[in-house]
């Protein structure tokens, strides 16, 4: 079976409004930039996005947020961008806020056909109302389900033509338990290799989770905190 | 309390980095600790002589090093607080199922973090205030609800002048029965298991009558209170 296509048009066949999408990314690092890039320039909307943040103004799902692309957003945390408080505070834009490892353990969970678990995570808050309590060792939890995803968008630095992938430095983050998690998995790469030429003991997603893969052009990888110190004299 | 003379002098109570030396002290070696946004990344600069400790952040890394040289920032290499860092060698970069699986299943051993307010029974509020706009709770749930040891790292008052140590808090709750120890720029403090803080030790020229004045919850006093030694 051919994975491999041509650019993020092509791997985004299929795809149509309503539709619930995963995009991988911490920030912005590490986020499907050039699937983002071909669904802000397409006529897709309401759609649902999975995303730990929401990305900036002019940047990440930033872009799909000012063309009123996304109906309803589940992340974790959504600073740092003035369009979708707009859109929160108006009511266009359904927000709902999930603590980061419950949300990470939910997509993993959807990939690996664990419907639900309990976590610690939110009990005696908000985000426990309404959901089953268990005690475990004396030890509250509530009862969190599994995530699945129609699309999964994923970033990765390398990979081959079977969907193998290889991330970089923390650009890892929400990418591989998303990409078990989407029923069509595209991943956008860096630098696409032929099948058999990564190491299979370097590889950190397995090719069975992805079924679309392409060489993605012109990452722009942007900084949110540049942090530096300076240089000894 | 204080005379004409001692107006222009500091304020008897720490700063933001003396709160985060004090911190300091708690660490043990061999510790992986997580450190949350604000006052408690401070606390990175202070690790005591002898002691090694393993920083993780919760976007998905273990031996955090300090910023990077001007010129060197790696877009790929970014901490919790989306800030450029570097990798120190021994480091391990995973993704953040396995992240959350370390501090769920107490791998790390304490986790430092800021509140707004915290209650004599250990409860955290510090994620929302309504009517703000609320920006989401980040990891911050999951890091109170599964920590062994969750030290807070906080103002005695907000800027209001109103205590933050309550009976009970005003705010939507991140955790309940949680914080183990407070450490503010007055005080150190201990949530005891019956309720209240135990009064642990004094910030250097804080009386206990000015710790008593800020603090609205149940305040244990021992006998002695000893001031902090900061080194």
């Amino acid at each position: 079976m051919q994975k491999q296509v041509a650019d993020a048009r092509a791997a985004l066949e299929g795809l149509r409004s309503g539709m619930t999408l995963m995009l991988g990314g911490f920030g912005l690092c590490g986020i499907p930039e050039n699937c983002i890039t071909a669904l802000a320039e397409s006529d897709i909307n309401a759609l649902t996005c999975i995303s730990n943040n929401a990305g900036v103004d002019d940047f990440g799902l930033g872009l799909l947020l000012h063309s009123r692309q996304i109906r309803k957003m589940i992340a974790s945390y959504v600073g740092e961008n003035a369009e979708f408080e707009r859109q929160m505070l108006d009511g266009s834009l359904e927000v709902d806020l999930i603590p980061q490892g419950s949300l990470a353990e939910r997509c993993r969970a959807g990939g690996a056909g664990i419907p639900a678990f309990f976590t610690p995570a939110g009990y005696g808050t908000e985000v426990g109302e309404g959901k089953e309590v268990r005690s475990f060792d004396g030890k509250p939890h509530i009862l969190e389900h599994a995530l699945t995803a129609d699309f999964a968008l994923v970033k990765a630095w390398r990979g081959d033509t079977d969907g193998n992938l290889i991330y970089k430095g923390t650009a890892r983050n929400f990418n591989p338990v998303m990409a078990m998690a989407g029923r069509i998995t595209v991943a956008e790469v860096e630098e696409l290799v032929p099948a058999g030429t990564l190491d299979p003991n370097m590889i950190h997603t397995p090719g069975v989770f992805v079924q679309r893969i392409f060489q993605g052009s012109r990452y722009e990888k942007r900084i949110e905190q540049r942090t530096t110190r300076p240089h000894a004299r | 309390m204080r005379n004409a003379l001692n107006n222009v002098q500091p304020a008897p109570m720490l700063d933001k980095t003396g709160i985060a030396r004090r911190i300091s002290q708690e660490l043990e070696d061999g510790w992986y600790v997580n450190l949350g946004i604000g006052i408690p990344t401070l606390v990175a600069n202070f690790v005591p002589q002898g002691i090694e400790v393993t920083f993780q952040s919760e976007n998905g890394i273990l031996g955090m090093g300090p910023f990077p040289f001007e010129g060197e920032e790696d877009a790929d290499l970014i901490n919790a607080g989306k800030q450029t860092i570097t990798a120190l060698p021994g480091a391990s970069i995973f993704d953040s199922a396995t992240s959350f699986a370390m501090i769920r299943g107490q791998h790390v051993q304490l986790t430092v973090l800021g509140a707004m307010e915290v209650s004599d029974t250990g409860d955290i509020a510090n994620w929302k205030i309504p009517g703000k706009l609320v920006k989401g709770m980040g990891g911050a749930m999951d890091l109170v609800a599964s920590a062994e040891n969750i030290i807070v790292a906080m103002m005695h008052t907000n800027r209001a002048g109103e205590s933050k140590l309550l009976s009970q808090c005003s705010l939507p709750l991140t955790g309940v029965n949680c914080v183990k120890k407070i450490v503010t720029n007055l005080a150190v403090l201990e949530v005891t298991p019956d309720a209240g803080f135990r009064l642990l030790e004094r910030a250097p020229g804080v009386r206990v009558a000015d710790i008593q004045a800020a603090t609205a919850g149940r305040l244990i006093i021992p006998d002695h209170v000893p001031e902090m030694q900061l080194g």
